[in-house]
């Protein structure tokens, strides 16, 4: 630990800034984005910065509903969209919206990107769904982790493991072979950050490079939210390793 | 008075908003009614009401109202009583849980030729969320997938009537219904009134928007129920 910590951050407080930093990874299944942000949360706790990690599809109070509906497999698009919004909502009124507040870095994994990727994949109007998540604050840094569909689909079926009906898009009616169904379902959404990268401002990371190279990659980006004092000294440990 | 038995005229589905993508094009024969008001209103007795008529009339008739899909409607309750939730993530609850009685139940009865009779109907959900701070614009943004009713008629009554009614009724008032979750005075008589205030303002303001009709609802139940009637029956006749 350096001992440094963010309480002692230059409290710049114009109205609309948040005090935190908040960081988002994007990309399909087995794109590499989890392992990135986890190596990420690592180095900023070594640094003392305080960090709230928060995942897709994550909160208690909706899970539960979610996964009876998902089970019986009777949700439609759009109430399959408005659910993940609604879990989203919850842990963004939770703790994500009052972390940054209070000037913690929140690390996302994954965040409206995938609902307007996947929601427009499945049908779903894109601009009502940008509608839906419009009171989510803009990220400082979005990383989307690029890799063809086969690395992607390949990293995930390796052992052929049992892919959940929705996991697979296999209400799309894709195809009847849920691997088939999978793959078309990730190339689809592959196409969706594409078509979004330039105009969401996504910093492109090449996902089939090593993973310390990629680490760090974004930490050399990281190292720009960071209050000056702290950057100095992270960028200098960076520069040695 | 009998009805015509002739089929209801079928139409395109119309939506608010931009709709739900995967059903522009369909066709419905069926009518949609709403009845909105708070409760105390006597909502419940008129839908009760309006569909003992239409049935004995010939016509086939489905009820749908708020908290009423197969999963998702318990699953509110429960969360609500294990942890408060925001109000955001309370809105969007409401709205996956109306979108799956729109897709499952209200518009397989319209595509079928039903006249599907709503105890309430967005329009509750928007206020509600309107009074405790939500943009208006976002509600109305986001119920855009849903279909534009044929009528909406809005059960109108003094809040200090509707106090009474409630009182009478439930012998107490309901938490949220009385807006005690916005710390709006300590005495809950005051409270519901402001609430209760606060939520006809936005009907008020939604009646050009969505062609709300509001229906004078401090009058007896038989005298509410015959001007609602009158009026369903005029556009059934009409729009036959």
């Amino acid at each position: 630990m350096l001992g440094w910590n963010c309480h002692k951050m230059p409290r710049v407080r114009t109205r609309n800034k948040l005090r935190g930093k908040l960081i988002v990874v994007e990309g399909i299944d087995g794109s590499g984005k989890s392992i990135q942000l986890h190596l990420l949360d690592k180095w900023l706790r070594h640094l003392g910065v305080l960090v709230f990690n928060t995942e897709w599809n994550s909160s208690a109070v909706v899970k539960e509903i979610t996964s009876k509906g998902k089970r019986r497999a009777l949700l439609t698009p759009t109430t399959f969209s408005l659910l993940h919004a609604t879990d989203f909502a919850d842990r963004y009124e939770r703790n994500v919206l009052p972390l940054l507040h209070a000037g913690y870095f929140v690390l996302a994994d994954r965040y409206v990107y995938t609902a307007y990727a996947r929601d427009a994949v499945r049908g779903c109007h894109p601009q009502w769904v940008k509608r839906v998540y419009s009171f989510a604050t803009k990220p400082d840094a979005v990383f989307y982790y690029h890799v063809p569909v086969e690395v992607g689909v390949r990293r995930i079926l390796t052992g052929r493991p049992k892919l959940k009906y929705y996991e697979a898009g296999m209400d799309l009616n894709l195809s009847n072979d849920e691997y088939e169904s999978y793959r078309i379902f990730q190339s689809r959404i592959i196409e969706q950050y594409k078509a979004m990268a330039s105009k969401e401002g996504f910093i492109v990371m090449d996902g089939t490079l090593d993973v310390e190279q990629q680490q760090r990659m974004m930490r050399e980006r990281v190292l720009g939210l960071l209050p000056s004092e702290l950057a100095k000294v992270a960028s200098k440990e960076l520069s040695v390793t | 008075m009998s009805h015509p038995k002739t089929a209801l005229a079928a139409r395109p589905i119309e939506f608010y908003g931009y709709g739900i993508s995967y059903l522009k094009g369909r066709e419905i024969k069926g009518r949609l009614i709403v009845v909105e008001g708070p409760d105390g209103s006597g909502r419940s007795t008129q839908v009760d009401l309006i569909t003992a008529k239409l049935e004995s009339d010939g016509h086939a008739v489905v009820n749908t109202g708020l908290k009423r899909s197969e999963f998702i409607g318990k699953g509110i309750l429960e969360a609500k009583q294990k942890l408060p939730l925001g109000k955001k993530t309370l809105a969007l609850f409401y709205a996956a849980d109306f979108a799956d009685q729109l897709e499952h139940k209200i518009i397989p009865a319209l595509e079928a030729g039903y006249i599907v009779l709503a105890d309430r109907y967005i329009f509750t959900l928007i206020a509600r969320s309107t009074v405790r701070g939500l943009p208006r614009k976002w509600s109305h943004d986001l119920f855009g997938f849903t279909i534009k009713p044929d009528l909406v008629f809005y059960l109108d009554v003094e809040p200090d009537e509707l106090f009474h009614r409630v009182f009478q009724k439930y012998s107490g008032l309901d938490y949220y219904e009385s807006g005690a979750d916005l710390g709006l005075s300590d005495d809950l008589y005051n409270s519901f009134v402001k609430y209760q205030r606060m939520m006809v303002k936005e009907f008020r303001l939604m009646e050009e928007k969505y062609g709300l009709m509001p229906i004078d609802a401090n009058r007896p139940i038989a005298q509410v129920n015959a001007d609602l009637q009158r009026r369903i029956d005029r556009y059934l006749h009409e729009k036959a």
